[in-house]
């Protein structure tokens, strides 16, 4: 499994910001106002999961759930920094338990339930916690007969401190999604900046839709592993959300500021 | 063993003794007192093997599970399958090397055989890749695994891979797609699935053909959410003979850490001195679990097995939930 490259991080502190696109200084404040989308050359920038719920959701509407299920250290992980210290430091940084949010909500009155993972958390790394409330929020989906609607962002796709453990919350998810599509559920994978390893290999792209944002990294190997592995410069573009519409993995590459729109759309396709 | 094995550090003295042992053996029909000497150091090297075993590191146990003598696949296929009928081609790509699929009998099933193939010399492992399978070989795993559901064949699969293939045409024809589609079908065939890991379990390309209604690894084998190499470089920021170990230990991937998480169903015993000194038994030790697990599986009403399936993952994971704990790995 990769990290994701610090480059693109998004919207860091203070009142202007740097574009790591067209390199146009931005007004911190005028980009939010605009989705966190770079009001010269339409770079999306990082969204926190509040923001996104926010952005997504009628106003009010959401109601979270199983929010007091906190991360453990299971194998007691030390990489010089205890995982255990690392998650206080985390949950400290962000005001955050763990990388998933999840509950239901309505988008343009439309119910569903609805899941983000938030990349300021570990890289949005999925360990016990981001797979156990995918999990739960997968079975509410299949259990109410609500779409499901999934957020991902990842750089670091299944956590490492968690080991095997968190390799298996891709079977456990994967368990879920198959009886929610069994049960002839809807789920709609929304792809962000960036969405890679186990995550991109699980539920990122066990979708009815793929829908990506434009210029998200996207893919399997990580740009280090490929490096080491083969030595090779990648191509411009790669693993991009273009050069997986391109080559057929995604259904529609969505602007942020369409996003609640089309979520909207495609749900009232799949009514029956 | 006929063929010379490949030095690993910590067996140096077991090699040494094995050649001691060879040459007494090799002149033994001459005197009583050679023949006493030969009985002493055979037990003295059982000994000695068993103990530096019983003892080996996280990291020792991954060079073990890479062993270049380590049966593979198709030596499995040769030594406890009586039958087996390839079955090549993804349908839209081509035939992927670093995963073999075919119908093969074992005792008195027949099974749906899939198994990573790594290589024992160069010109194979070139042909395979080193296991390291692309999309189209989770693609014909799939298609052959859901052909076997429909005719209500077991499926029998053998996990031995560094990792799927990390490449440019691997992410252009969708590595994390095929794999994700893999993990998906894969709870919800219709069929008893038995998975073994019998070396190298590496991270999501194991994984995508390794969802089943019994997992189990290989005494020797590792299995882990990302190489030792790969995680000491990034989280040490350099692969190098220490923090490899470190990595290693870190990461809990040897079959008794396993066992002890509640993620595999059983360590499958290896011969003493691993499989790599006795291939034959490593065959024998495995078929008998392999026969038990159909035995066992096949007896269980089909929505019965996938409910079981869905529990057996549903339950990984630790966490903290209100005031309790809730240590599913120490659980029931
Ligand atoms: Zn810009």
């Amino acid at each position: 499994m990769s990290t994701a490259g610090t480059s693109k991080r998004g919207v860091p502190e203070g009142l202007w910001i740097r574009c790591p696109q067209c390199k146009a200084t931005v007004f911190r404040k005028e980009a939010e106002a605009r989705f966190s989308v770079c009001p010269e050359c339409s770079h999306h920038f990082y969204m926190p999961a509040r923001s996104r719920i926010k952005q997504l959701l009628d106003e009010e509407s959401f109601e979270e759930w199983f929010s007091d299920i906190r991360p453990c250290d299971p194998l007691q992980f030390n990489d010089r920094v205890l995982y255990g210290q690392r998650l206080k430091a985390e949950q400290a940084k962000t005001k955050m338990l763990d990388a998933a949010v999840v509950g239901r909500g309505y988008i343009r009155g439309r119910p569903v339930v609805f899941a983000v993972t938030d990349f300021a958390f570990m890289a949005g790394s999925m360990g016990s916690v981001v797979g156990e409330k995918l999990t739960r929020a997968a079975e509410e989906a299949t259990r109410l007969q609500l779409p499901l609607i999934i957020v991902s962002g990842s750089g670091g796709g299944a956590r490492m401190q968690e080991g095997i453990l968190s390799l298996m919350q891709m079977a456990k998810i994967s368990s879920a999604l198959a009886r929610h599509d069994k049960a002839g559920g809807l789920y709609i994978s929304i792809l962000t900046n960036p969405t890679m390893g186990g995550v991109a290999a699980s539920f990122a792209l066990q979708g009815d839709f793929t829908f990506a944002e434009p210029g998200a990294l996207i893919g399997f190997a990580g740009k280090r592993t490929i490096w080491n592995t083969l030595r090779l410069e990648l191509p411009e573009g790669f693993q991009t959300s273009e050069f997986l519409l391109k080559h057929g993995f995604v259904d529609r590459i969505v602007h942020r500021k369409e996003l609640r729109m089309e979520l909207a759309r495609i749900i009232d396709y799949c009514e029956h | 063993m006929s063929k010379p094995i490949a030095s690993l550090p910590f067996e140096k003295e077991i090699q040494q003794m094995e050649a001691l042992l060879a040459s007494l053996e090799s002149r033994a029909d001459e005197q009583g007192d050679t023949l006493e000497e030969i009985r002493r150091i055979r037990r003295e090297l059982a000994n000695l093997t068993r103990k530096v075993y019983m003892n080996l590191s996280a990291w020792e146990t991954v060079l073990v599970s890479r062993h270049p003598n380590r049966p593979q696949t198709t030596d499995y296929i040769q030594m406890i399958f009586d039958e087996f009928v390839e079955l090549h081609g993804d349908r839209a790509i081509g035939d992927d090397r670093a995963i073999r699929t075919g119908f093969a009998r074992i005792g008195d099933h027949r099974v749906l055989l899939v198994g990573h193939q790594k290589g024992h010399n160069l010109k194979e492992k070139n042909e395979c890749l080193f296991g390291c399978a692309h999309p189209e070989g989770y693609r014909k795993a799939l298609n052959k695994m859901k052909l076997a559901a429909k005719f209500k064949q077991p499926i029998i699969c053998l996990i031995d891979t560094p990792g799927a293939y990390p490449g440019i045409g691997a992410e252009e024809r969708g590595q994390a797609q095929l794999i994700a589609t893999s993990l998906l079908e894969m709870t919800r065939l219709e069929t008893p699935i038995v998975c073994v890991v019998i070396g190298e379990g590496g991270s999501g390309g194991a994984l995508g053909i390794g969802i089943g209604d019994r997992v189990s690894m290989l005494e020797f084998s590792y299995y882990s959410v990302i190489s030792p190499e790969g995680c000491a470089g990034i989280l040490w920021k350099e692969a190098n003979d220490e923090t490899k170990r470190l990595a290693a230990d870190a990461l809990k991937l040897t079959a008794r850490d396993l066992f002890k998480l509640r993620v595999i169903d059983d360590i499958i015993p290896e011969p003493l001195g691993a499989a790599h000194r006795d291939p034959q038994q490593m065959g024998n030790f495995l078929k008998q679990y392999l026969l038990r697990y159909l035995r066992d599986l096949k007896k269980i009403p089909l929505p019965e097995l996938l409910e079981q399936r869905y529990q057996k993952f549903r339950r990984m994971g630790v966490f903290e939930e209100g005031v309790k704990t809730v240590a599913v790995a120490e659980g029931q």
